[in-house]
């Protein structure tokens, strides 16, 4: 039954992830992977807010939108092919910038989430 | 197709989570497995030059469903509110070198086997 409740969540989660980074990318339209950046802190918001939120206490919930959706929405592989590709054919400082970026702002996303559904909750 | 992939690979990242708590306060060898093995995966698949469908299906779907990014900022977090700051860097820093190097380790080996 979990199991069921992760496949669904994904089912929706990667594709999602899919159709932003492609609207980010073509609107952007730079070498940066602002698309996957955007996805990985949004995803991570979104994490931190189920998982301070009353949904935390539902196993369920939590199998459906946080492992399943959020975990799906959010990629690590893509991230850190792109960081490479950056580093590639890009230059050093970019890679470095958007591997260090990403992580500080999906820090800063997750702890805002918290807050957020604190203040809300 | 990218919905199938997603939840196979998210399907295979719940298993090896369930096989594999973290206990309170631990460091998330499951979440930290699951990221770096995607991560030599994708460094694989791409060196190969796949089609458009298999890299959507393969790269998109599956591994972007397997790893993710959000968890594992949950996790960083879990461990600095448990007062494990050094597992919580550890952690944080330890998944981003392995997994840049596991990107890069996947295509050299994708290379060298291919000799593209």
């Amino acid at each position: 039954m979990t199991l069921l409740l992760v496949l669904a969540g994904a089912a929706l989660g990667a594709p999602a992830r899919f159709l932003v980074d492609r609207a980010i990318q073509a609107w952007r339209g730079t070498a940066f992977p602002w698309g996957t950046f955007t996805v990985n802190v949004t995803g991570s918001f979104l994490l931190g807010l189920i998982a301070a939120s009353a949904m935390a206490t539902s196993k369920p919930l939590i199998a459906l939108f946080g492992t399943g959706f959020c975990g799906a929405f959010t990629t690590y592989s893509t991230f850190a092919y792109q960081t490479l590709l950056l580093a590639r054919h890009g230059s050093r400082s970019r890679a470095l910038l958007n591997a260090l970026g990403s992580v500080a702002a999906g820090l800063a996303a997750v702890y805002l989430g918290l807050l957020v559904a604190r203040v809300l909750g | 197709m990218i919905a199938v992939g997603g939840a196979l690979g998210a399907a295979a990242r719940y298993g090896l989570a369930a096989i594999w708590p973290t206990p309170e306060g631990g460091f998330p060898w499951a979440i930290f497995a699951v990221n770096v093995s995607g991560c030599l995966l994708i460094g694989f698949l791409m060196a190969l030059q796949p089609p458009t469908l298999a890299r959507l299906f393969l790269g998109t779907g599956v591994l972007g469903g397997y790893t993710t990014f959000s968890a594992y900022a949950l996790d960083f977090q879990r461990l600095i509110s448990a007062a494990r700051v050094d597992l919580a860097l550890l952690y944080l820093f330890g998944t981003l070198v392995a997994a840049l190097l596991a990107v890069q380790t996947g295509d050299l080996v994708a290379r060298a086997v291919f000799a593209r």
